[in-house]
This record gives C-alpha cells, sequence and structure tokens, in this order.
C-alpha cells in the first residue's frame, strides 16, 4: 500500500480527483435511488397529497406533524403525527422491540462467534450451516414460524405439551402477552447468526501471540476475554450493532406476517404503511416515514458517539 | 357519376378490409388478471379462463394475491396510482368502488345489456356518481355452520341466539373433551385484526340491536350500550368455546379447524360450503347451515354483505380485451360454473332458480334471501375514509376481544376517533 500523500502535493491533488471519479457513479446513485425518494417523503409530509392525487399537493406546514384546533372558548384539541397515541406506541413498540433483540442477537452472537473462533473438527460445515436461518427471506421464515406457533396445528405447542411444560396450547401470536416474544423469537433465530459472522470477523483479526503472551504469564481466560479479547473487538461489535440496530427499527415484514396488525405490536413502519396504503393520508404515513427517517439518524449519531467509533479509521 | 359510385365501393371495401384486418390483429390479447383467493377460488378461475381463451383466443395470467382483503387494497392502491399497466382486470371487494373509482373504466356501455339481469341493489354498490366502476362476480353472506351429527347426538336445535348457541357449544364441546376428543372447540370465527373482523362485529352489533357503526346518514352510532354488551359477550367466548388463537384466525384459518372436524359451530362464507362437502373432508355430510343467530328476542339476524366484483384499469393498453373478459366472468355461464364448483352466490337472480343449482348446492337458494337482507359495511356513507374507519372499528373489537378494556369504555373511546376522523363531514 502506498503511504500517506501530502493533499497539496500535486500527486496528491490527482488522487483525490481520481478518488471522485471513482465515487462519482455510486454518488449518482446513491442519489436517485435513496436521496431523491427521500426528499420527496419530506417534501410530501409538508402537504396534503394523497395518493389518487400526488402532483396536485398543496403545501400546508407542520399541519400533519401538528396542529391546534381551537375550538374558541378556550378548548381546544391537538392533531397531527407528535398528538396521535398511536403514534407513540408504534414508537414504544419499535424501540422495545430493537433494543430487546439488538442485546439479545449480540449476546448470542458473541457466544456462538467465540465457539466458531476454536479449533475444532468440520468448523467449515458449521461456520455454514449456522448462516441458514439468515439466508431464509423474512417472509418464508415469518409464514415457517407462523404454522410451528400455530395454537391448533403448531409443532411447538405439540412438543411443550408432550413435555408436560404447558397444560393448554399458546396461542403465541394471538394472544397480546405473547405476540411481542413471538416476534423477538423469530428474529433472534434469524439474525443471530449474521451477528455472530461479523463478530467472528473482528475476531479473526486478534493477533494469536497476544494470547499466547497472556497464557505464559498465567492470566485467567475469563480475564483474557474482558481484557484482551473484548476491547479488540469492540469496533466489529459497534459496527455489528448498528447495522442490526438499523434494521430493527424499520421492521416490517416480521411483524406484518406474524402477527394481527394491533396496537401491542404495531411499529413505525407498519403505521406508516397503514397511512400511506390503507389510509387516504399519504401525507401523514410520509410523515410519520420522515420521523422514522430522523429517530434512526439520531441513533446512528448517538451511536458513534457513545462507542466513541471512529469511522475514519484513524485506528 | 358511375365512377364515383364505384370509387365509394371501392373505398367502402378497402374500409371493410381494413376493419377486418385491425379486428385480427385486436385478436388473441395477452390479459393479466389479479385476485385473491381463498379455498378452491384459484382452481375454479382458471378453469374459467381455460374456457374463456377457447372462446375469444385472449389468454390471461393469474397474478395472485393474499387472501386478506387489507393486503390485497393496499398493493392495488398503489399500483393504480402509479399507473400501472400491467395488470387489465381486478378483482375488487364490495367495500372499494368509492375508493377506487377514479381508476377504472366507466363498465356502463359495455354492461347496458346484462347489468338488469343482476340484484339491482348490487350493481348500485358499485356505482359511483353515475359510473358502473365494476362488474359482480359472486356475492356474499356469511352462515353459521354447525355439525349435524353433533347437534343430533346431543339432542339440540340449531341455535336462535347467540347465548343459545354459546351454550350448546359450550355443552357439546365439555362433554366431547371428555369422551376423548381434546381438540374439539365449540365456535370458530375470524377475530384478526383485518377487515373480516369488521364484518363479525358488526353482525355481533347489529344483532343484538345495536346499529351499523356509522349509519347510512353518516350518523356515528356506535357508541352504545346494546354494542358495548355485544362485544362483551364475544369477549366471554375467546378462550371458553373458542381458541384464543381466534384471535389471529383469518377465513382459512377458521376453515382449517373446522374441516378437520375440531369445531361444533362456525360462522363463515358460503365457499366453505362446497369445501366441507369435498371428498376430503372430516365433517362431509355431516354438517349444515342457518342462519347468523340474534342477540336477543325480536331482533334479527344480521349478515354482513360481501362479494367480489371485475374492474378494468383505466391503465390497461387492451381495455377491449379486459372488459371481454370482466364480462365472460360475470356472464351467467360463468356465474353458474362457479355456484356449481365453489359453492359462489350468484349475482344474477335467474340462477337462484336453476334446477342443477338447486340440486348441487342446496345452500344457494336457502341463501338468496339471506343476503338481499344483508347488512353493509358502512362503505358508501364514509367514502375514501372507509378504510380508516374499519381499522379504527376493528381496533377496538380487538382490543376489547383480548381483554384490553371492555366494550363500554372501547366504544367510547372509538367514537371520540370517529367523530375526529369525521371532521366536518365524510
Amino acid at each position: 500500500m502506498a503511504g500517506p500523500v501530502s493533499p497539496h502535493s500535486e500527486l496528491g491533488r490527482q488522487r483525490i480527483l481520481a478518488a471522485w471519479w471513482f465515487l462519482a457513479p455510486m454518488l449518482v446513485v446513491l442519489a436517485a435511488a435513496a436521496g431523491w425518494p427521500l426528499l420527496k417523503t419530506i417534501y410530501f409530509s409538508f402537504t396534503d397529497a394523497t395518493l389518487n392525487n400526488l402532483s396536485g399537493a398543496q403545501w400546508v406546514g407542520i399541519l400533519n406533524y401538528y396542529e391546534w384546533l381551537d375550538y374558541g372558548d378556550g378548548t381546544g384539541e391537538a392533531f397531527g403525527l407528535l398528538a396521535d397515541e398511536q403514534w407513540w406506541a408504534a414508537v414504544y413498540n419499535t424501540v422495545r422491540f430493537t433494543l430487546i433483540s439488538v442485546t439479545l442477537e449480540t449476546l448470542f452472537g458473541l457466544v456462538i462467534a467465540l465457539v466458531l473462533n476454536a479449533e475444532f473438527k468440520g468448523r467449515g460445515l458449521v461456520r455454514a450451516a449456522v448462516l441458514v436461518p439468515w439466508a431464509i427471506p423474512t417472509i418464508v421464515s415469518a409464514k415457517m414460524w407462523a404454522w410451528m406457533m400455530h395454537d391448533q396445528f403448531g409443532i411447538l405447542n405439540d412438543m411443550f405439551l408432550r413435555l408436560g411444560l404447558i397444560s393448554a396450547p399458546i396461542a403465541w401470536t394471538a394472544s397480546p402477552d405473547t405476540a411481542m416474544v413471538a416476534v423477538l423469537i423469530v428474529d433472534v433465530w434469524k439474525t443471530t447468526p449474521f451477528m455472530a459472522l461479523l463478530i467472528l470477523a473482528g475476531l479473526q483479526l486478534v493477533p494469536g501471540d497476544i494470547y499466547e503472551a497472556a497464557k505464559i504469564d498465567g492470566v485467567h481466560p475469563v480475564k483474557v476475554f474482558f481484557k484482551i479479547t473484548l476491547p479488540l473487538i469492540r469496533p466489529a461489535i459497534l459496527v455489528a450493532v448498528i447495522f442490526r440496530a438499523l434494521d430493527a427499527m424499520r421492521v416490517f415484514d416480521l411483524i406484518y406476517v406474524l402477527t394481527p396488525n394491533n396496537d401491542r405490536t404495531r411499529t413505525m413502519s407498519v403505521f406508516a404503511q397503514e397511512n400511506l396504503f390503507q389510509f387516504d393520508k399519504f401525507a401523514y404515513g410520509s410523515a410519520a416515514s420522515t420521523l422514522l427517517f430522523v429517530v434512526i439518524a439520531l441513533m446512528v449519531i448517538l451511536t458513534i458517539k457513545l462507542g466513541r467509533m471512529d469511522l475514519e479509521g484513524n485506528g | 357519376m358511375t365512377r364515383s359510385r364505384s370509387l365509394i365501393r371501392l373505398v367502402a371495401v378497402a374500409l371493410s378490409a381494413g376493419v377486418a384486418l385491425g379486428a385480427v390483429a385486436a385478436r388473441a390479447e395477452e390479459l393479466s388478471l389479479v385476485s385473491g383467493a381463498v379455498g378452491n377460488d384459484l382452481a375454479e378461475l382458471e378453469a374459467q379462463l381455460k374456457i374463456f381463451t377457447e372462446k375469444t383466443g385472449h389468454t390471461v395470467k393469474v397474478v395472485n394475491m393474499p387472501a386478506s382483503t387489507t393486503d390485497q387494497f393496499g398493493q392495488y392502491r398503489l399500483w393504480l396510482s402509479a399507473g400501472n399497466a400491467d395488470i387489465d382486470v381486478y378483482r375488487t371487494d364490495v367495500i372499494w368502488a368509492p375508493q377506487l373509482a377514479e381508476h377504472f373504466v366507466d363498465l356502463t356501455e359495455a354492461a347496458k345489456d346484462v347489468a338488469k339481469d343482476h340484484f339491482p341493489a348490487i350493481i348500485e354498490s358499485q356505482t359511483v356518481n353515475g359510473k358502473l366502476v365494476a362488474l359482480p362476480m359472486f356475492t356474499d353472506a356469511p352462515a353459521l355452520y354447525y355439525r349435524k351429527d353433533l347437534l343430533e347426538k346431543y339432542g339440540k336445535q340449531p341455535p336462535k341466539t347467540w347465548d343459545e348457541m354459546a351454550a350448546t357449544a359450550k355443552e357439546i364441546q365439555d362433554k366431547e373433551r371428555e369422551a376423548g376428543s381434546a381438540q374439539l372447540w365449540g365456535f370458530v370465527f375470524q377475530a384478526n385484526a383485518y377487515e373480516g373482523l369488521t364484518c363479525n362485529a358488526l353482525e355481533w352489533i347489529k344483532s343484538f340491536g345495536g346499529g351499523q357503526i356509522v349509519e347510512a346518514d353518516g350518523t356515528i352510532s356506535v357508541n352504545n350500550e346494546k354494542a358495548a354488551k355485544a362485544l362483551d359477550t364475544v369477549k366471554t367466548w375467546v378462550g371458553s368455546i373458542a381458541p384464543e388463537g381466534v384471535l389471529a384466525y383469518q377465513e382459512e384459518d377458521a376453515r382449517g379447524l373446522w374441516q378437520t372436524g375440531n369445531a361444533v359451530f362456525m360462522r363463515n362464507w358460503p365457499y366453505a360450503y362446497a369445501l366441507g362437502n369435498g371428498d376430503d373432508s372430516a365433517v362431509k355430510g355431516k354438517f349444515d347451515v342457518t342462519t347468523l343467530p340474534v342477540g336477543a328476542e325480536g331482533e334479527s339476524s344480521a349478515a354482513t354483505l360481501g362479494g367480489w366484483n371485475l374492474a378494468v384499469a383505466k391503465y390497461s393498453t387492451k381495455q377491449e380485451a379486459a372488459i371481454e373478459l370482466a364480462l365472460y366472468l360475470a356472464s351467467a355461464e360463468a356465474q353458474k360454473y362457479r355456484a356449481l364448483q365453489n359453492s359462489r352466490l350468484p349475482t344474477i337472480e335467474a340462477l337462484y332458480d336453476d334446477p342443477e343449482i338447486q340440486e348441487k348446492q342446496p345452500i344457494i337458494p336457502r341463501w338468496k334471501e339471506v343476503f338481499q337482507n344483508a347488512v353493509p359495511r358502512p362503505s358508501a356513507p364514509t367514502k375514501t375514509k372507509y378504510n380508516e374507519v374499519s381499522s379504527e372499528f376493528w381496533t377496538a373489537v380487538h382490543n376489547t376481544l383480548s381483554g384490553d378494556g371492555d366494550g363500554a369504555t372501547n366504544l367510547k373511546k372509538l367514537a371520540a376517533r370517529l367523530k375526529r376522523l369525521q371532521g366536518s363531514s365524510w
């Protein structure tokens, strides 16, 4: 690899120019595929657009977000997304889902990665097999689990009944107490391999001689893990957590397929989809999408700041 | 004189040849029909399309959609708003006409000879501001399915009231379970949070005398004692005579339980009749249907009006052939086939007197009166806001059934939310 070159030298300028040329196609595609729709959505959230009349949308300011309707007698009522209890319930559901699922997936992923990092016979095969849940499309795994969790025909209830763990079949996805649990089970099952893979990649970058040195010094294995392994793979874990959290915040398919559409499991994405396409409230749905974007952006910034992650790669 | 006449003749010949050529060119279009399906719908549709292809030369590709009308609607609205030309004909729910009218071709002219054969009320339900949005394919009104053999065994009559139904269901369920049928449930219906729950709950409330959510003149009537009582009554069924999983059941889940012989009663549409009498059914010949029970003596039974129609997209580039397809699938011939194979209720009045239908699908002549008195969902008064009204309603009902607040509390909240949604007018 070439050493550092001052950006002010002739060579440095050439390199920067070349870099921009190489980046240009990606930037154009990104602007067209992500930037433009995002701007459009943000624009629509400040209008009264409906799906049947997108071109005739009129600017209405922040009315989709907040509006105080004065009844003229000192009383009034707040309208708009920020005053919509269903929206806040959706925010709560999403955040709760993200916190629990990402925490569990990180812990399980770490354990699996540590196991897979150890030398044992048939390691390649196991590494490949672990990825199977991740390779199945979400809709398919959601449907598969929906049948496994079916209250009458499901294999889960059958197994638990035979083992004597439960006395009556549980309606996993229907009962409000277990619907979120069911979603979490499927999500953890599906995405733990992803976490394991990213953490494993981090683990393989840890140089072996450090462990050897620790072994010679007689350091306890638990101490080795907390003092050597964990600090060294922290960047990898952080990247994995951010990826997963982003994904979890916009969860839609799993919940849409697996559970009835109600207040207990409705997430921000489900809320937005409902308003955009089911109801005649395209602008309101756009506002929800915009807020979802803002929330996700804030979360990423927060995670990077708190994790003091160095995206510049200056180690 | 003669020269000019022969010239005219020549032109006429050339013109007619051109027309003939044009007709040849217009033949054999490839159409796309999008349709959701439950039970046998798809097989029956494919069989009919084969006949259509033989008759006209047009081929039709069926784009298959999920069974839930709620899921279908979201996708269709998106396609139609984008002016999608890939789909020519849509199978549309009876409640969609006011919401999607502007995207479909006016079929008044095309159907002027056949429209009078259909029940006027159904044609009217598909007419928006004088525009015939869709042609009726079949109509729907649910029934209470009951196990003849089990009712006879315990000396019971088909129930007249919901309380009677619940008592009978409980008794048979308990006794049969003692006798070893551990899987048996008393009653299954559709209580997933979707459009189907709106249908079910409208029936409960209406048959308790609690109105129709939003009345024909636009008044929000749902917040009343009778409606609350209806929901509280149903709440007591969940987990006792109906499995708790019913809160996630749609039509096909209920039919799954029923057709494997694991339910005493079921609320479902007529399509389950033909399937229940199929060779692979565990309840073949062991069941019958009756009208849905009433809430109390003096009230009348209520069945929600359903039904599916065919609409031609304005954005289709093959509109002529597409209209031909819609006309064919709505024709007496196609409706009779559908009635015989799939026990779907025809929308053509004359078919109810058809001897073959009367013999093979006896439910159909019996159901003529039921669907004629069926209760429409408030899609006409609430116009483009219907989906949201329905969603608010089924959410309130689903919350009540899953124990999150009682009927009175949830309906009070619902009425306030509907009022807010209504604004100055629907």
